[in-house]
């Protein structure tokens, strides 16, 4: 099951109201500090500080007779509606979002009707799934301009073969959330490493999901592959094993059902889930809202998990379309995911709400696998792992 | 045609002089949801003696065969046989038969399977079952029936099969409960002097309820009235 | 009229919406590639713990329920038909929301392991055996069993030679029925279950929705239909060879007995305590979480059904989503009766024919929903037959599910009229269709407002299908739930559990609805 860590935002984003008044003045200074901006962030991976230069990602100028489009999205999407509102107001393009399923089903469902698609542009590809999406050839390539403001190591993913294919909208880390409280009550150092989770400090207090079964369970499980390499990933989970970890099949059974900070207050401190929960529980707090939040994530060993939108093959209002990815992109959309979908918006530079920057993790360094490398070994991987803890 | 009796006394047996009564039911009481079904019935069967129960539909007549019976605890009241209080004595011990108003013959059995019910359950060999049910089915003069289903019987020969069923398994007392209700006048009418004579023959007291007056000058060697049979205030 | 014109409408409709879009999507999948899953040992182990935990959990439901099924239709009870309502709210919660109220109340250890999903199975099957077997049970004549003790038999005898043979079909019906959900079972076994406990529906699901591998999933695919095909011939077989013609009560009155010996006290008191123990505490649980706020009681998480969300795309006013989880469960409901009505007459009136029918209508049941998901996504996605955008699609695939149940519930009591009933009828003048009209069509009503509750139910606690076909914005119930559960966080968390409440007091109501189209009951003795 995807992860949605939607965000019910009291007070939603609105897009800067400067926008269009600054589309006018100084191009060639902001392509210049794009330019610079872009040389920067090549070198590293965390996330330069900066602002998103409007002029390239506000929303097009309204130049369409009236049509519908049929965004296709995973159960997890969702953007504030007068964010929404305002780019159907500017383009006279009415949103149709169909949600259906987790991100899998959703790209299967395309893949399976490659040729006659259900709708015109879809969400929610990720990269683990994205090789497979993009050999299955459901996409009309697209390059918006707007690419140029987003994070580089995101636009790596989408360059190359994959040729435009997506665009990255967002991304998130899945990390090992501690609970604070626990920890403190028992006078006990929480783990700090991906190791550390097999010593025997911490025996029975991790709660992990089936990769089979569960996307966060999988990045997880691709973390230590990416960590501990072909040779050495499955000798950790044997490890895991014998440090008494319990498996569960989703993620919300682990984080609502056994994770002791969740909603039933279970009976472990530690479980694989998103660098984004630990706000996301404050926002979704009962009055009075905390002043900060129960539980951390462990910045090792997180892996890092992206988002992609593209336009499907086939369909019959392919301008409207790109007019749609290009939204996603813009500021306005960008400036809403945290708080809407609880996921890192892939433009450089997009400010933050205050809850994240207080409360959501970087972590310095996400684990990541190349895409195509996923999807021709997950199957092995996944069969693999549960011998190792099956039996 | 012989009097309603207006006192619920047994004509005694064959013993002179010795008061015997077979089954005694005594200050019998039912209600259901308030409504009072049995109001203290008192009767009193002899030992070869077949009585005939009169009263209309909804008196109470099923519901006291049922208490006999033993299907039915009552309010109030004692149920015995030969002096012996029955209460503790369930249904399947009593050996009372019942002759229901409809037949009600096993759906799943034939005509042989009904028959010989009661003795399988008792636990009795195939060959003596067999030897029985075919003596009874010759007793009403129903020889030869046993393979048939007993939905391809009529209504007369099925009252028939009941009425053998219910004495296979020799019964100390047999209940009747309006078995000929179905029926048409002359059927009924046969049908009636023929129990009779079966009853006398086996020796068997029984209770037979009926509304119909001729029916149970017929079959009755007394007669009484269900409202007569309950305790004066 | 010719029985097999009667079973016409039913088998084009599932040769339509079952058979092509299933042959469909096992055509993409037909490779010999998909065959070397055969070869793999985990395949079998696979196998062999679905067809476990498929028999465990049919026998000893069949053992929890049948009392249940005894008392709720014998016993005057008051409060009887609430409880028959509240049994059959269970069947309709998603399994998301039940595990997590079993999580609430049993001891850690027991989850993961196969002993929770046999408790979970009961839970969720109680009602499928006490309406099947107690809706014929009810209708027997009691007297059969009084009838029996007076020749000697002790009540324990009489039930095992006169009661239980007339019992039999709908027990039979109702082992089919339970034994074809527990062995597809899919939710139940996600959310309580972990690495060691997978079933081949999960296995087919996973191979389908999550890696398209579409030629794995194709033989395993046949391989269930197989494997539940020779289950489902062995049983109706079964069920035909055992049905009895007998007298069936009057429509109008339905005879219960009053509960008055020590012995009937004791057993309706075991059953409510059974009741109580297995079904009303887990739901309870429910309950309560919904109105418990930290350390104390209040409405705050049934008032943020109202604003979680409330600013984005992703809100759906709880009201609508009661409101479209109603147009589809009436629209299933009708469809169903309809259907299910005519192939349960077809079934009965005909001979061997009927039975190909009566598998045929049962093999929806035992087919993955992702892979008759997939098929109608794939079949009808050209014009003029694009349906793919109509709100009809998810009604229909609730009807493929509900058929099975309306058929089953249905069948026994068909089976068991008396034909001398219509014969009567028509000595008396009435021609054929008026006899059948006279004699069967009152019990028929009956038995099918049964089964329309329970297609009621059904589509109201679909998720599978739904979540796969539907193409609104307004999710059903169920949906809903699942995606709020789905966020972090103590309000979505309640207000999860307030709408799972609000979904277990609709299901309640309709049933008690479809129990009142019955008629009415007396009491004798």
């Amino acid at each position: 099951m995807r992860r949605a860590l939607f965000g019910a935002t009291p007070t939603p984003a609105s897009p800067p109201p400067a926008a269009t008044r600054r589309l006018r003045s100084g191009v060639a200074g902001a392509v210049a500090a794009v330019l610079l901006l872009a040389a920067c962030s090549a070198a590293n991976t965390a996330q330069p500080a900066g602002s998103a230069d409007p002029s390239l990602t506000a929303a097009p100028p309204a130049s369409f007779a009236p049509t519908t489009i049929v965004l296709l999205a995973h159960d997890s999407f969702a953007v504030s509606k007068d964010v929404l509102a305002a780019f159907e107001a500017r383009t006279g393009i009415t949103v149709k979002i169909v949600t259906g399923g987790d991100a899998g089903q959703v790209v299967n469902k395309a893949v399976l009707t490659a040729g006659a698609p259900e709708g015109d542009v879809l969400f929610g590809v990720d990269n683990t799934l994205l090789s497979r999406a993009v050999s299955a050839g459901i996409f009309a390539p697209y390059e918006p301009a707007a690419l140029s403001q987003v994070r580089p190591d995101l636009v790596a993913l989408v360059s190359g073969s994959i040729g435009y294919a997506v665009v990255p909208v967002d991304y998130g880390d899945v990390c090992v959330n501690i609970d604070d409280r626990w920890f403190a009550a028992k006078h006990l150092a929480p783990p700090a490493t991906l190791e550390d989770l097999t010593k025997p400090a911490y025996k029975g207090l991790l709660v992990a999901e089936n990769p089979a079964t569960s996307s966060t369970g999988l990045a997880f499980l691709l973390a230590t592959v990416a960590r501990y390499g072909e040779s050495g990933w499955q000798g950790y989970w044997a490890r895991l094993k014998a440090n008494d970890v319990k498996v569960d099949d989703g993620w919300t059974q682990a984080y609502e059902g056994d994770f002791s900070d969740g909603g039933k207050n279970g009976p472990r401190p530690l479980v694989v889930s998103y660098a984004s929960s630990p706000p996301a529980e404050i926002v979704y707090a009962t009055d009075p809202k905390p002043t900060h939040p129960n539980s951390s994530v462990m910045l090792d060993g997180c892996f890092r998990q992206v988002e992609f939108v593209g336009v499907l093959a086939g369909t019959a209002h392919e301008q409207a379309a790109r007019a749609f990815v290009d939204f996603m992109l813009s500021q306005p959309f960008q400036r809403d995911e945290p708080l809407s979908m609880f996921v890192d918006p892939s433009v450089v530079g997009t400010p933050l709400p205050e809850v994240f920057t207080q409360w959501a993790a970087t972590p310095t360094a996400s684990l990541s696998l190349p895409p195509a490398l996923i999807t021709a070994n997950r199957d092995r991987w996944i069969d693999d792992w549960t011998q190792v803890i099956g039996n | 045609m012989r009097a309603v009796s207006e006192l619920p006394e047994p004509t005694g047996g064959d013993r002179a002089g010795v008061d015997r009564r077979a089954l005694a039911v005594t200050g019998v009481a039912v209600a259901f949801s308030g409504r009072t079904i049995l109001d203290r019935v008192d009767v009193a069967v002899g030992p070869d003696e077949v009585l005939a129960l009169l009263g209309p539909s909804g008196s109470g007549k099923s519901t006291l065969l049922q208490v006999i019976a033993g299907l039915l605890r009552p309010d109030a009241g004692q149920v015995s046989w030969d002096g012996r209080d029955l209460a503790a004595v369930a249904a399947h011990r009593r050996r009372f038969g019942l002759v229901f108003q409809d037949a009600l013959l096993f759906p799943h059995l034939d005509v042989a399977g009904n028959v010989g019910y009661g003795l399988k359950v008792a636990g009795q060999d195939r060959q003596r079952v067999a030897r029985r049910v075919s003596e009874l089915l010759d007793l009403v003069e129903l020889g030869g029936y046993g393979g048939r289903a007993v939905a391809t019987l009529s209504g007369g020969e099925a009252q028939r099969v009941a009425l053998a069923r219910a004495l296979a398994p020799a019964p100390r007392l047999l209940l009747l409960d309006e078995p000929f209700g179905a029926l048409d006048r002359d059927l009924r009418d046969r049908l009636a002097v023929d129990v009779r004579a079966l009853l006398h023959q086996l020796g068997t007291p029984a209770v037979h309820v009926t509304h119909d007056l001729a029916e149970a000058d017929l079959v009755g060697d007394r007669v009484v009235r269900l409202s007569d049979l309950s305790r004066p205030v | 009229m010719p029985a097999w014109l009667l079973g016409l409408v039913p088998a084009v409709f599932l040769c339509v919406f079952f058979a092509w879009p299933v042959a469909n999507i096992l055509a993409r999948g037909a490779s010999t590639q998909g065959l070397s899953l055969l070869r793999r040992q985990q395949l079998w182990r696979i196998v062999e713990f679905t067809l476990v935990q498929a028999v465990a959990s049919t026998a000893l439901t069949l053992v929890v329920a049948m009392p249940g099924a005894y008392v709720l239709n014998r016993y005057a009870l008051p409060g009887r038909r609430v409880l028959l309502a509240l049994v059959t709210v269970p069947f309709v919660l998603p399994t998301v929301v039940v595990g997590l109220a079993f999580r609430a109340i049993l001891p850690a250890s027991w989850i993961g392991t196969i002993w929770v999903i046999l408790i979970a199975h009961v839970f969720f099957n109680y009602a499928v055996v006490v309406r099947v077997v107690g809706g014929l049970w009810g209708q027997i004549d009691p007297r059969y069993a009084l009838a029996a003790r007076t020749l000697g038999a002790s009540p324990w005898s009489a039930f095992r030679t006169v009661t239980w043979p007339l019992l039999r079909p709908a027990v039979l019906a109702a082992t089919a029925l339970v034994f074809l959900f527990t062995f597809t079972s899919f939710g139940v076994v996600l959310v309580l279950g972990g690495p060691d406990t997978v079933t081949l529906e999960v296995e087919i699901y996973l191979r389908t929705a999550e890696l398209l591998d579409l030629p794995g999933a194709a033989v395993l695919a046949v391989l269930q239909l197989l494997m539940l095909g020779l289950v489902l011939t062995v049983t109706a077989r079964l069920q035909a060879r055992s049905a009895v013609a007998q007298r069936i009560r009057a429509p109008s009155a339905r005879t219960l007995t009053a509960v008055a010996t020590l012995g009937q006290r004791a057993l309706a008191a075991g059953v409510l305590v059974t009741i109580i123990v297995l079904l009303a505490a887990p739901l309870a649980a429910l309950v309560l979480r919904s109105v418990r706020v930290g350390d104390s009681w209040g409405l705050t998480f049934w008032r943020a059904l109202g604003s979680v969300d409330a600013s984005t795309t992703r809100f759906v006013a709880p009201l609508d989503s009661v409101r479209v989880s109603l147009q589809y469960a009436v629209a299933t409901a009708a469809f169903s009766v309809v259907i299910g009505g005519l192939a349960a007459c077809a079934v009965a009136y005909s001979g061997r024919a009927g039975r190909v029918l009566d598998a045929g209508a049962m093999l929806p049941l035992g087919t993955s929903a992702v892979t008759v998901g997939f098929g109608l996504l794939i079949t009808f996605d050209r014009a003029p037959v694009d349906l793919r955008g109509s709100w009809i699609m998810v009604p229909l695939a609730h009807t493929l599910v509900a058929v099975p149940l309306v058929l089953r519930t249905t069948l026994p009591v068909l089976r068991s009229i008396d034909p001398r009933l219509r014969q009567v009828a028509a000595s008396l003048g009435a021609a054929p269709v008026r006899a059948w009209a006279t004699v069967d069509l009152p019990l028929l009503r009956r038995v099918l407002a049964v089964g329309a509750g329970f297609a009621f139910a059904v589509s109201l606690g679909e998720f599978g299908a739904t979540v796969f076909l539907a193409r609104t914005d307004t999710p059903t119930l169920p949906v809903q739930i699942v995606r709020l559960l789905s966020r972090p966080g103590q309000v979505p968390y309640g207000a999860a559990m307030a709408l799972a409440t609000l979904l277990m007091v609709v299901t309640a109501a309709a049933v008690l609805a479809a129990e009142a189209l019955q008629g009415r009951s007396r009491v004798g003795g």
